[in-house]
């Protein structure tokens, strides 16, 4: 009985000290935090989705403060954030375009087959990693949906095998950029709709075989287009997005119907 | 110094190795050592705290815990004790030398829940060393620490620039490397003054 008193009241003592001398070196040590941190911090998100590139809320919230990053680096909080932020760092923010994601494959289940038969765990990257081919396109959409799965808004959601990204929903923040095992998403800006949905840099006719919604590589979008904003390389059509004007033409053009115009679902 | 105090150095860093050896630690010892610089740091904040966190143990042990002969309780009060010195640490480094602090960076808190350091604090008391033994001991430790895990770092920036085999990629070839590391680090074991 006498033991278990005393290592009771030994512990209770050490935690006390502790205690005590935590909080007086805690006063006595005490570091000025700037203002201004305090102030950023509490006008972000507090996701810390780690999409900024800094490691949470509160290391961005100390590297805006110090001048280290843009106030408007935060993708999640878009504009209305940075207007804060700006007013608390007597910055102007610069007027920054929302950007979605973009998930450059349309190769549903009517338009590509997979002959590959693949019995593993029901995952993009384990099925990368397997080294067996799943889809027929080496290069498109596996349709497990590891993008989906990661989205914190849940905003991709896989239909007929190809994942579809809704925009109203989506906050930017890149984890579905991340994840995909085939680098299939990008973050591009809203407004800017007429992009290839495609990935695949085989040749045409190796395209066609497999995939119906694939580039095959005909250019007649570069030689639509106008402005010069549609260029052709690596076997792919690729869009200029600061140079694109939306027109439209080459999505017109296109046989195989790879280019999106913003009319039909992204 | 004579030669057991050596040889206690040697031991902990080479022989007894927290990692390779005693399996202590891999948590930080896997996470971290994806840069060589990450890691190096890792290793000074290792080095430092486990130095004093033994140091503290022993004294608590003899001073407090034997006279009370309250041993059995060594391995909570050492938690209470080394998760507020880590802290009394970090606090007084942040205010006197923001230098030291800002090279340690997130590793001092991430070292205060890492066994190497509590299970340094309760081997040496295992052991029946005394005070500067304890010290020696845990400094020894660190270092081992730290070897060890500059070398993984040193071994996985090769690694990166190499073709692996898609399967082998990632976690798998670094423990791999981890498990070689450890076979050649138990040719030591024959090692003796």
């Amino acid at each position: 009985m006498n033991i278990i008193l005393v290592t009771t009241l030994v512990i209770a003592a050490i935690g006390i000290i502790v205690g005590v001398g935590l909080v007086a070196t805690g006063k006595k040590f005490a570091v000025k935090v700037d203002e201004r941190e305090v102030a950023v911090r509490s006008q972000l998100p507090g996701n810390n989705c780690g999409a900024c590139g800094y490691a949470g809320c509160d290391a961005l919230a100390a590297a805006i403060s110090k001048g280290d990053a843009p106030v408007n680096a935060c993708p999640v909080g878009g504009n209305p954030v940075a207007k804060e932020i700006g007013r608390v760092m007597g910055i102007n923010a610069e007027e920054t375009e929302r950007k979605v994601a973009f998930v450059a494959c349309k190769g549903s289940c009517e338009v590509t087959k997979n002959q590959g038969n693949y019995i593993g765990i029901r995952d993009c990257r384990a099925a990368v990693m397997s080294g067996i081919s799943v889809t027929d396109c080496s290069y498109g959409c596996l349709g497990f949906g590891s993008c989906a799965e990661v989205c914190p808004q849940k905003a991709i959601v896989v239909k007929d095998g190809v994942a579809i990204v809704n925009r109203n929903r989506c906050i930017s923040c890149g984890l579905c950029v991340k994840t995909c095992p085939r680098g299939l998403i990008s973050l591009v800006p809203v407004s800017k709709v007429v992009q290839v949905q495609c990935s695949n840099h085989d040749k045409g006719p190796a395209v066609k075989k497999i995939c119906s919604a694939g580039c095959i590589g005909c250019t007649l979008c570069v030689k639509q287009c106008e402005f010069g904003a549609m260029t052709f390389g690596n076997n792919l059509a690729k869009v200029d997005s600061e140079k694109c004007t939306l027109c439209g033409k080459c999505a017109a053009k296109c046989p195989a119907k790879v280019i999106t115009s913003g009319t039909g679902p992204v | 110094m004579n030669k057991s105090l050596i040889m206690i150095i040697v031991a902990g860093a080479l022989i007894n190795n927290v990692v390779l050896n005693q399996f202590l630690g891999i948590c930080s010892f896997l996470g971290v050592s994806k840069q060589m610089k990450a890691s190096i740091s890792l290793g000074g904040a290792v080095i430092f705290v486990i130095t004093i966190a033994s140091a503290v143990a022993s004294l608590l042990y003899d001073f407090i815990l034997k006279p009370l002969g309250m041993e059995f309780m060594k391995t909570i009060i050492f938690i209470l004790v080394i998760a507020a010195l880590v802290q009394i640490v970090e606090m007084f480094l942040k205010k006197k030398s923001p230098a030291v602090y800002k090279s340690l960076g997130i590793y001092l808190p991430l070292i205060t829940t890492n066994c190497a350091v509590l299970g340094v604090a309760l081997t040496n008391v295992q052991n029946g060393y005394n005070f500067i033994e304890c010290v020696l001991s845990g400094f020894g430790t660190a270092v081992g620490y730290t070897i060890a895990i500059v070398l993984l770092a040193g071994i996985r920036s090769r690694i990166n620039e190499k073709d692996i085999p898609a399967p082998l990629r990632g976690a798998p070839i670094v423990m791999i490397a981890a498990a070689l590391m450890s076979i050649a680090f138990m040719g030591f074991g024959g090692l003796s003054f």
